[in-house]
């Protein structure tokens, strides 16, 4: 005869009252009927029978205050069942745990160290990039600007993977708001390079969708501001799919487009999602400075399984840098680039912090300071191997960003510095960061809001000492 | 375009023109519809032992939608997606019953290895994408399902639920512009089930009618008696071949009702006991479907009490493999996260 438990009726409840008995001894009930009520401070709820069977004996009165969830309240004989049958197995090691015990009591827990009863999370898995590919020797470097950069790499890979398609706001007929997509419509036709209506949150949805169904998309958005109306499909869609589907589910697909502060266009279109981005496992999250890497990164993005978000910059778009001239230029992602090797300071930056960071470093290595600039390229998985290495040998750390304070990628990497260099360091680690204000739009406030080459200066020379 | 289409489909379903079902499409429905109940009783019973945590949102009432409209559609080739309320559509695609118990009590043989829930499951083979727990998302996604069978011309259908409560969230309106601006074969299923968690449709809704929620963008629409699986299945074949002969979106609004409350904690204070028990009494999917098949002579009572049996069988293999089968190995906690390279 299986026991009749009174339920739990929703997470946290311990107990309720049994306010009413709708069936009495005797009474044959189906699945479905209500047996009681209960009540609970939150609610009146109805017991019903999951099995068919006589009701037997009640075991607890109706009126009953804190009745404990999984106390049998009654027997139930169930149709056709032998009655000698031995009563349903109480579902034993697989029952609700009973709530932690706390701790040893306060007494005894005073003069030692506390226990741990809680079984400890195992490790997490080191993260180790790859290394960039080696380039043949006296390969011809071309020059070339990041829009041209991201372009070919989105040009190359519509041209090997057919499953590859780019949709956004103006990206076809119109060529770009930025001109990234410029002559991919002309190449590869209006099927793979998709205009869309203003509708953000859509489209983005739709590719995710997509994605599960095995395309590669890369949605453009005209600005990552605009993608606030899409983060909950990038976050809750796209980077958490394949672990809800315990493997099963990826959703491979790109999300680019300009971030960060342009020029001049006030609060709601100046803004910096790295460290927002970078808060996300399950996402990769890349912010390129120069064009080789844009490309290389953009190339690797567009061939992972693990959705990206591509963090370009639309200042950047027009400057120029060295791209090797090779057949297939696919970067590793995770991997920061040492941009200059140097044994006095490390100066850690991305994306335009990085334009900042380069015009200190000359400046500093002019006034006799062995710089070490690194480019940490990708902002999820980070690579804390190099940062920490290199602090290891210089002792000192500023970080670059144009993001605000609280929370920044500076944040994270003086954390980690802490963690796990912290003997090594001569110093506090400095962040250099956007000022922790909406991004003005009178141009002198502007400027102010923006770090610049001075401040990076400032801080070097306070975590050496020489101001 | 759109009124015309349910002016049809109001012929069609008349009371002298009822869309009756063979002796074995009778037997099927039933079985599906019966599976699903049975399992989210049980369901409902383990989660008061404790077995199963946070949110479980039982389909108990809502059977013959899903089971109607999965009779129409290609099994293994047609996508289907939806919100939480998605135990029943995995049953009835023929997905495993004790993998999906599992999953509501986060064990390791569950579909997702104990790491979603009962709102997120997915199955790549039966093309099943969720299981999607926030209101609306899967609009966007399903549309963009759609998208991906027209891009590579397989000709499959995505058959996208939501409920009543998401008709009014804004991507929906975004994803029924893009799919018939594009004309993607998708078909919309509107489970209206009269209550967004505890606001009735009439309290949130400045239009009731959801069929219609599409005539702005061309989309034609039908209400369709959600609790006679007959009728939800001669809907679907008509709204998935509409999509899959390339005129685009369709939608259909199930008039449905869920019997058990929003989610396990929900004390349904919002509707009267008379409507619930009303509704029960008269409208039931399965009560209907035996009363007919009884009635036409399919099935007697001998042969529907060994159905119960095996039904109830298989709820328990569930039930106790759930209640049985390990937690996930502490190793799963960093699985997963990034796709293998």
């Amino acid at each position: 005869m299986p026991n009749i438990l009174m339920p739990a009726l929703s997470p946290t409840m311990e107990e309720g009252k049994l306010s009413k008995w709708l069936v009495k001894e005797g009474d044959t009930v189906s699945p479905g009927d209500v047996l009681a009520e209960i009540e609970t401070d939150k609610a009146t709820m109805e017991v019903e029978a999951v099995d068919a069977g006589t009701v037997g004996k009640l075991l607890v009165e109706e009126g009953t205050d804190a009745v404990k969830v999984n106390t049998p309240i009654a027997f139930l004989a169930v149709e056709g069942e032998d009655e000698a049958a031995p009563a349903e197995k109480a579902p034993d090691a697989a029952a609700p745990k009973e709530s932690e015990q706390p701790g040893p009591d306060a007494a005894e827990a005073k003069s030692s160290q506390p226990t741990i009863t809680e079984k400890a999370a195992p490790a997490a898995p080191q993260f180790t990039a790859e290394s960039d590919p080696d380039l043949p020797e006296g390969v011809e470097m071309v020059e070339m600007t990041v829009r041209q950069a991201l372009n070919e790499a989105m040009a190359e890979e519509l041209r090997r993977d057919e499953r590859v398609f780019v949709m956004g706001e103006e990206v076809a007929e119109y060529q770009g708001a930025y001109k990234i997509t410029q002559g991919l419509l002309q190449e590869f036709g209006a099927r793979r390079i998709i205009d869309t209506p203003i509708t953000e949150h859509g489209f983005a949805g739709l590719g995710v969708g997509a994605a599960f169904a095995g395309l590669r998309p890369i949605v453009e958005f005209m600005t990552f501001n605009f993608a606030m109306q899409a983060i909950d499909q990038i976050i809750n869609s796209a980077a958490k799919q394949l672990y809800m589907s315990g493997g099963q589910v990826s959703a491979p697909i790109v999300f680019r487009g300009p971030n960060g502060a342009a020029a001049r266009v006030a609060a709601q279109h100046s803004q910096d999602y790295s460290a927002w981005y970078s808060h996300i496992p399950g996402l990769y999250v890349i912010a390129p400075y120069s064009a080789a890497d844009a490309k290389g990164l953009l190339k690797a993005a567009i061939r992972s399984d693990t959705p990206v978000v591509f963090l370009e910059n639309e200042i950047l778009y027009g400057q120029t840098f060295e791209v090797p001239k090779v057949d297939d230029y696919v970067l590793p992602i995770g991997k920061a680039r040492i941009a200059r090797k140097g044994k006095d300071v490390t100066i850690v930056a991305y994306s335009m912090g990085m334009r900042y960071a380069t015009q200190a470093t000359e400046k500093l290595v002019a006034a006799g300071v062995d710089v070490e600039l690194i480019d940490l390229r990708t902002l999820r998985p980070l690579d804390s191997a190099t940062v920490i290495e290199s602090v290891k040998k210089t002792g000192r750390c500023v970080t670059v960003e144009e993001g605000w304070p609280q929370g920044s990628i500076g944040s994270e990497i003086a954390a980690r510095v802490m963690e796990e260099a912290f003997d090594y360091l001569d110093a506090p680690v400095m962040r250099v960061t956007g000022k922790d204000v909406p991004m003005p739009y009178a141009a002198n406030l502007e400027k102010l809001a923006l770090p610049n080459v001075d401040e990076v200066i400032a801080a070097v020379n306070a975590v050496t000492y020489r101001s | 375009m759109a009124r015309k289409a349910a002016a049809n489909a109001a012929k069609n379903q008349s009371p002298t023109n009822f869309p009756e079902f063979t002796a074995e499409e009778e037997l099927q429905a039933y079985r599906d519809m019966l599976l699903i109940r049975r399992f989210e009783e049980k369901a409902g019973q383990m989660y008061g032992m404790g077995l199963i945590g946070g949110f479980c949102h039982l389909y108990i009432g809502q059977e013959a939608v899903v089971t109607g409209i999965t009779m129409a559609s290609e099994k293994g080739k047609d996508a289907q997606i939806t919100g939480y309320r998605d135990h029943g559509h995995m049953l009835v695609m023929g997905l495993d019953p004790k993998g999906v118990m599992a999953e509501l009590t986060g064990r390791q043989g569950g579909l997702s290895k104990g790491k979603g829930g009962s709102m997120h499951m997915f199955s790549n083979e039966h093309r099943f994408y969720g299981g999607n727990g926030i209101v609306g998302a899967q609009a966007s996604l399903g549309t963009g399902l759609a998208f991906a069978s027209k891009y590579t011309g397989d000709g499959s259908v995505s058959i996208t639920y939501f409920g009543d409560g998401a008709a009014n969230q804004g991507q929906v309106y975004e994803s029924f512009n893009m799919a018939k601006l594009w004309n993607l074969p998708v078909v919309y299923i509107i489970e209206n089930n009269r209550y967004a968690m505890g606001t009735s449709v009439e309290r949130s809704s400045a239009t009731t009618d959801f069929s219609q929620r599409g005539a702005s963008f061309d989309i034609p629409g039908e209400q369709v008696d959600g609790m006679d699986v007959r009728m939800v299945r001669d809907a679907a074949r008509r709204a998935i071949e509409h999509a899959r002969s390339g005129k685009g979106p369709y939608i259909l609004e199930m008039m449905t009702y869920r019997y058990r409350g929003h989610s396990m904690s929900d004390p349904a204070k919002y509707r009267s006991k008379d409507e619930v028990t009303s509704m029960r009494a008269e409208r039931d999917p399965i009560e209907q479907s035996k009363k007919r098949m009884l009635e036409r002579g399919i099935i007697d009572e001998a042969r529907l009490k060994e159905l119960e049996t095996e039904i109830r069988a298989i709820v328990t293999e569930a039930a106790d493999f759930a209640t049985n089968d390990p937690e996930p190995d502490t190793a799963e906690l960093w699985t997963d996260i990034y796709a293998p390279a």
